[in-house]
């Protein structure tokens, strides 16, 4: 076992060289670029046996990539932001074909306005689609994921992409100690892929991705798709536990920090958690019940973990770093439907808009959100959902709004 | 094209190996296309297919095809074909599969696609010298969704989105040239209604390696309007009238392979079609007819 300080984006791509990765169809963006870049490296010099093809777009490199897999071979492909927008299509139609493969995307906003920085809209604009979604909020825990990843992708009773996601910039480029485990250590949890009875072979009649002609036949096979997404669940607690024991670091659907005794409870996803997990820690020496909750899978939804997580709680804040316009936060919306009717869900359920463009969440905003949270336990009444903005913020944007105002009025639009 | 093995017609398939009862239009130029070029390939080839009429030809449960076929999507089909033949290539080094499993990437689409919407798709896939063939049957309009104007439909003809007296008011784009340009191995232009000149051209490019195009003129009976037996006279017609040139692209030298002569009057192409109803009657329409017979004759005039 070797520990060396790595980003994210580095880890990630050990990750990929550790799961002996075939192929890697590429395409540069911002700041997904590293893992490729790394591993680019790593081919020319021998150290990785792996066929890397630049292509023209994401759209592209998502159809290869797919393509590849179809044909049997292990495929690993990395974006971000506007690149997964753009391989949107490709997402639904590679999930549809049933393979497995392993994409990571390094979570940032997504236009317009246009901006590097991160949120979660890029990934979760991805729910549907049909991958699995693992969250990361370590270094260390996206090299350990990449490898439960492409076990999950490639397990018989689920056969789907999966998606592991991880924040750019906070996580991308933040270089932590990870422990990397040694080809033989990992080529025990994860054995060459067998393609299985998909294969391309000369007069023998295999067609993929064929047309249906009625809704039953569609039903079916799209049904199918979800209950084997639905299987993810367990086959990722299984998963977690055979790693724990090759390796020493266990993963579950949901990470419970403190949350057991907790009153209150943040849920959040990624790596602003960590944030979350030191806010619980200054709560808790001031002496409140407060917990936190971190879904690692957001496809399978963990629903029946996180009704027994919260069973019982007096209040729960979910921070959202997304914004689904016209309705609010997309984690709380899927954490009310989880807990709906359900006895001894927590009867305050809040939602905080934060993190957007990847905007700080202080320590203090952490207090105020429990504060928020505790007010509506004591009275009764469910906070409004509610914008993490500070007034400090406000009179700074207030500022650039004067100044392109006045820029505008000096090329002489001005009356 | 000396050393073909096609010399005559009876030199042909007398069978075709693509399965029959498809649901593809009485008449279509597209699916004989198909059937000619799956005949000289046979079944040790993978199709990779993108959005158009062809995607009806595998419908769940049963399929045409002897061989694999894949379904990607209308923008994308030359990025498949980079995911199979690097998936193949890694299978064979891997010695998973063995020389004489190995596969010919075939990418099939439409128009719509090739000259529009998987254009960059192309020529990321030329650019990168991908091993494959590339079919297009250009029936000159999205004839799938009920013959919109593509970038492929001639000047003036009648489809759903061009019904004014003067049909479609753009010029078809020049896929050869654009294919040309990007120095591929192959590129050759078929019609089905010409099927050894046809088969020769498939036997050439099957001979290669490196990004290959055939494109194949398809007339469509129902896009066209006109009668389902009048596929092959339409596309001898294109042919004579020298509308669609045979030719092909071979070490950045372009051959015609059948000149037409002596080269009939434009008229009696249009004329076959209802498509092109519109410049015979009410009242013929001279001026617009002459124009399409000099792009013609000037094409032919710098060829030669």
């Amino acid at each position: 076992m070797n520990r060396k300080l790595l980003t994210g984006n580095g880890a990630a791509a050990w990750g990929a060289r550790l799961a002996r990765i075939d192929y890697l169809p590429a395409f540069p963006i911002t700041p997904q670029t590293e893992i490729i870049e790394t591993i680019g490296n790593w081919i020319d010099n021998d150290a990785l046996e792996c066929r890397m093809v630049t292509m023209e777009s994401e759209h592209s490199m998502l159809t290869a990539a797919g393509a590849a897999a179809v044909t049997g071979v292990r495929v690993f492909t990395a974006t971000s932001s506007q690149g997964l927008l753009y391989a949107t299509e490709m997402l639904y139609t590679v999930a549809g074909w049933r393979v497995p493969l392993v994409l990571v995307n390094v979570s940032r906003g997504i236009s317009s306005p246009i901006t590097l920085e991160p949120d979660h809209n890029d990934v979760l604009a991805m729910r549907d689609c049909g991958f699995l979604q693992l969250h990361c909020a370590t270094c260390q825990e996206v090299l350990d994921n990449m490898l439960i990843a492409y076990r999950l992708a490639e397990h018989p009773l689920i056969r789907l992409p999966v998606l592991v996601n991880l924040d750019g910039f906070y996580l991308s480029f933040t270089r932590e100690p990870v422990q990397i485990p040694s080809q033989a250590e990992v080529d025990r949890f994860l054995p060459p892929f067998s393609a299985g009875s998909i294969r391309f072979r000369g007069g023998e009649s295999l067609s993929e991705g064929v047309a249906v002609l009625e809704g039953s036949a569609y039903s079916y096979f799209r049904y199918e798709a979800h209950l084997a997404s639905l299987q993810g669940l367990a086959v990722y607690e299984e998963l977690g536990l055979e790693f724990g024991e090759l390796f020493g670091r266990q993963y579950t659907t949901l990470e419970c920090y403190r949350s057991e005794d907790a009153e209150i409870v943040f849920v959040m996803i990624g790596s602003f958690a960590t944030k979350g997990k030191e806010a619980v820690d200054r709560l808790r020496e001031a002496g409140a019940k407060v917990g936190l909750v971190r879904p690692r899978l957001l496809r399978p939804f963990p629903v029946s973990a996180l009704r027994t997580a919260l069973a019982g709680k007096k209040g729960v804040a979910v921070i959202d770093q997304n914004l689904s316009l016209g309705k609010g936060g997309i984690l709380l919306t899927e954490l009310s439907s989880a807990l709906y009717g359900i006895p001894g869900a927590p009867p305050i359920l809040a939602g905080f808009v934060g993190g957007l463009g990847g905007r700080n969440i202080s320590n203090e905003e952490f207090f105020e959100i429990h504060k928020v949270v505790q007010r509506g336990v004591a009275t009764g009444v469910c906070p409004a959902p509610q914008l993490l903005y500070t007034d400090e913020e406000l009179r700074a944007l207030r500022k650039m709004q004067s100044v392109a105002r006045a820029a505008k009025t000096n090329r002489g639009g001005g009356a | 094209m000396s050393e073909t093995t096609y010399q005559r017609l009876k030199d042909l398939p007398a069978y075709h190996i693509l399965g029959t009862g498809t649901p593809m239009c009485a008449g279509c130029g597209g699916l004989a296309t198909l059937h000619e070029v799956y005949d000289i390939l046979g079944e040790k080839c993978v199709i990779v297919n993108a959005a158009g009429c062809m995607t009806l030809l595998s419908v769940y449960p049963c399929t045409p095809f002897r061989g694999s076929w894949l379904y990607t999507a209308m923008a994308c089909a030359p990025a498949g074909a980079q995911g199979v033949r690097d998936g193949l290539d890694i299978l064979k080094k891997k010695g998973r599969l063995s020389q004489e499993e190995d596969l010919e990437v075939v990418v099939l689409t439409g128009d719509g696609s090739a000259y529009g919407m998987g254009l960059s798709a192309t020529s990321g896939a030329m650019d990168r010298e991908l091993d494959f063939l590339y079919l297009c049957y250009d029936n000159e309009g999205y004839g799938n969704t009920g013959q919109q104007f593509s970038a492929a439909t001639p000047h003036a003809a009648r489809t759903a989105t061009s019904k004014g007296s003067l049909g479609y008011p753009g010029y078809k784009k020049d896929l050869f040239a654009i294919w040309a340009a990007h120095r591929p191995s192959y590129v050759a232009t078929v019609v089905a209604a010409e099927p050894l000149d046809l088969a020769r051209k498939i036997e050439a490019a099957g001979k290669l390696s490196g990004p290959r195009l055939i494109l194949a003129l398809s007339p469509c009976p129902t896009g066209w309007e006109y009668e389902p037996s009048a596929t092959v006279e339409i596309g001898k017609l294109a042919v004579q009238t020298g509308i669609w040139p045979l030719k092909e692209y071979v070490d950045g030298k372009v051959t015609h392979t059948k000149i037409p002569h002596p080269r009939l009057p434009v008229r009696e192409y249009l004329k076959a079609q209802g498509r092109f109803h519109h410049l015979f009657a009410p009242r013929e329409n001279r001026g617009l007819i002459a124009e399409i017979q000099a792009r013609v004759d000037r094409y032919w005039q710098e060829v030669l």
